[in-house]
């Protein structure tokens, strides 16, 4: 494609021109036109969200004119009432919330314990576990989908919490692979100085790894939040009885029972989303490293 | 348990006994994942083989029948319609959102002051749940009152139906993936941020142009993590649900799979044996059948991945 592209007829460009032009041309290279296009894109992914918060405050006139007006002309709050009213929003809230503290606990319970195992102790399995754990993350979880449901029936767990909290318990292998990085980066002469001293592998974990491991757990633990919030095949599942429901099923439901009132949909979305906003600006930081702790899988 | 924990250290043992000692602590350590691995991976793996070839509702035992679930599957229409859709969420939405996030963090890899601050913005469309998205989605491709086809027709385009018209379902749902592809885009800009830059210097100093600064630095440093990024892509492809469910009308109404069937993925289908028609013996065989389309995937992309994946000397 671009292979032909003679290389000196940009290098006689760049040197020719005179000082004014080049500092005018640097402004609009440097600063206008990346600020322009950052603005552009920006505008794109933020107005959908922008627009989700300015219907969800219409009336159903104000909803469907055409052309429709940015403001509503009065902000109806009054949606957000009438949509948590129209179904149990503070119950499914509840029992979503409920379900993020039991899967934060079991995971950070038991993924910072295996990611020790496979860093730090020096035993012979580890490397099979290690690979192991990888191998788990590319595996379609549909495979396992049915067998799991149907052990989760037969100890008659269907309708309630745990098979969608239990699994948690035993640590999901992307966080342990997040944590064995994060440990490897981890110096090794303060556990072997506990070592020397006589401390047991469980009080070198609990006293020494524990406090240097805080940011990569609440990146866990965010994780975990968000995983948990936004899961919806889970609950569609396991959750038949509607006063178990999470707030993304009970979503769902309220679309399918109220349709045609979208100022009521749109509050009720914004609702859902809302949390989710906030937390994202609170932990942005632990967001944003996800990106970099990926890059070590090479 | 042979695992004693000593306060004090051992004098006397033998380099075996301590070998064994640290074996069974590292094991201790490991329990929880190996326990959830054999209950939650192993098991259900082997146990889903043996359904596949049961017929079971879940209520009576399962019946042995051979090979005739997957007969049935091979000579039934659902599953080369779902297969088909669900090959163009993960051999063209997929491909085109990996693009997208690669040119959103080449955008947010620029120099400029507070570029941090876009950084955040862009990733916010990813954190808001599937299924709020998919509603807002639903009113803003909404074909007379939706803000898309307002604009599209405010500039002289056709407005096309969207998610009414099974033309243009998946184009909708590429489009809402778009809108999302700020978390990938982040992961790129992490690695396009490990690139040294003094590549790209030696480049400039010898007069490369910025696309073939890209084109000969930037995609061989990228090129890990879009391995990465393209798998991983292609078996959630494989796996897509929520969006289509929501778009579909939910479980109970016939529009299961959207109109004219266009959003009828695998897992859709999937689902609706499993837990619609408590065919469950039916469904461990398509789980079967994806998981070996998703090995058979995962081989070739990685063995092609040799030609044009470059792992740096350092």
């Amino acid at each position: 494609m671009s292979r032909t592209s003679p290389k000196t007829t940009t290098v006689a460009a760049a040197a020719v021109p005179a000082r004014s032009v080049r500092s005018r041309r640097k402004l609009l290279t440097r600063t206008i036109a990346p600020h322009t296009a950052l603005i552009l894109v920006g505008c794109l992914f933020l107005f959908p969200i922008v627009w989700l918060f300015l219907t969800a405050v219409k009336t159903p006139e104000e909803i469907f004119a055409v052309p429709p007006s940015l403001l509503p002309e009065h902000w109806r709050w009054s949606n957000y009432a009438d949509a948590v009213s129209a179904i149990p929003f503070g119950r499914y809230m509840g029992n979503t919330l409920l379900l993020c503290a039991i899967n934060i606990a079991g995971q950070l319970l038991s993924a910072p314990l295996v990611a020790y195992s496979i860093s730090k102790i020096p035993w012979s399995g580890r490397g099979l576990v290690f690979s192991l754990i990888v191998g788990t993350m590319i595996l379609p979880g549909q495979v396992q989908l049915i067998p799991v449901y149907i052990i989760f029936s037969k100890l008659g767990w269907v309708g309630t919490f745990l098979p969608l909290t239990i699994g948690s318990f035993f640590g999901a292998p992307f966080y342990i692979f997040l944590l064995r990085q994060f440990m490897l980066g981890l110096p090794t002469e303060l556990i072997e100085a506990a070592k020397i001293d006589g401390a047991s592998e469980l009080r070198i974990y609990a006293r020494i790894m524990l406090p240097l491991l805080q940011p990569p757990l609440m990146t866990i633990a965010l994780f975990t939040f968000v995983a948990s919030y936004t899961d919806f095949m889970g609950p569609l599942i396991y959750l038949n009885d509607a006063s178990k429901w999470t707030i993304t099923v009970g979503l769902q439901g309220f679309l399918q029972d109220h349709g045609a009132q979208w100022e009521q949909l749109m509050a009720a979305s914004a609702l859902v989303t809302l949390p989710m906003i906030v937390l994202y600006f609170f932990g942005q930081k632990y967001f944003m490293k996800s990106g970099s702790a990926l890059t070590g899988l090479k | 348990m042979s695992t004693r924990t000593l306060d004090r250290p051992v004098k006397q043992s033998t380099p075996r006994q301590r070998k064994r000692r640290i074996f069974w602590t590292g094991a201790a350590f490991a329990s929880p994942w190996i326990i959830g691995f054999l209950a939650f991976t192993v098991y259900p793996f082997f146990g889903s083989l043996y359904y596949s070839f049961t017929s079971y509702d879940l209520f009576s035992a399962p019946k042995w029948i051979g090979l005739a679930n997957y007969r049935a599957i091979l000579s039934d229409p659902s599953f080369y319609k779902a297969l088909s859709n669900t090959f163009y969420m993960a051999f063209i939405a997929m491909p085109i959102g990996l693009v997208a996030s690669l040119l959103v963090a080449l955008l947010l890899n620029l120099k400029v002051r507070g570029i941090t601050f876009y950084r955040t913005l862009y990733y916010v469309p990813a954190v808001i749940p599937i299924v709020a998205s998919a509603i807002l989605w639903t009113w803003l491709l909404n074909p007379d009152y939706g803000l898309v086809n307002i604009v599209l027709r405010s500039v002289g385009l056709n407005d096309p139906a969207w998610l009414l018209d099974p033309n243009y379902t998946k184009p909708s749902l590429i489009m809402m993936g778009l809108w999302g592809s700020g978390a990938g885009a982040l992961i790129f800009l992490a690695a396009l941020q490990g690139i040294p830059q003094q590549y790209y210097e030696a480049a400039s100093i010898d007069g490369a142009a910025w696309y073939r600064r890209i084109w000969h630095i930037t995609l061989p440093g990228l090129s890990p993590i879009l391995l990465f990024q393209f798998l991983m892509g292609l078996i959630g492809a494989m796996q897509i649900f929520t969006e289509s469910f929501i778009l579909g009308g939910g479980a109970n109404s016939g529009t299961m799979g959207g109109p004219d069937q266009s959003l009828f993925f695998y897992a859709i289908y999937l689902y609706q044996n499993a837990f619609i028609y408590l065919k469950m013996g039916y469904a461990s065989a398509l789980a079967w059948i994806l998981f070996v389309i998703v090995v058979l995937l995962t081989l070739v992309v990685l063995k092609t991945s040799a030609r044009w994946v470059y792992y740096g000397g350092d």
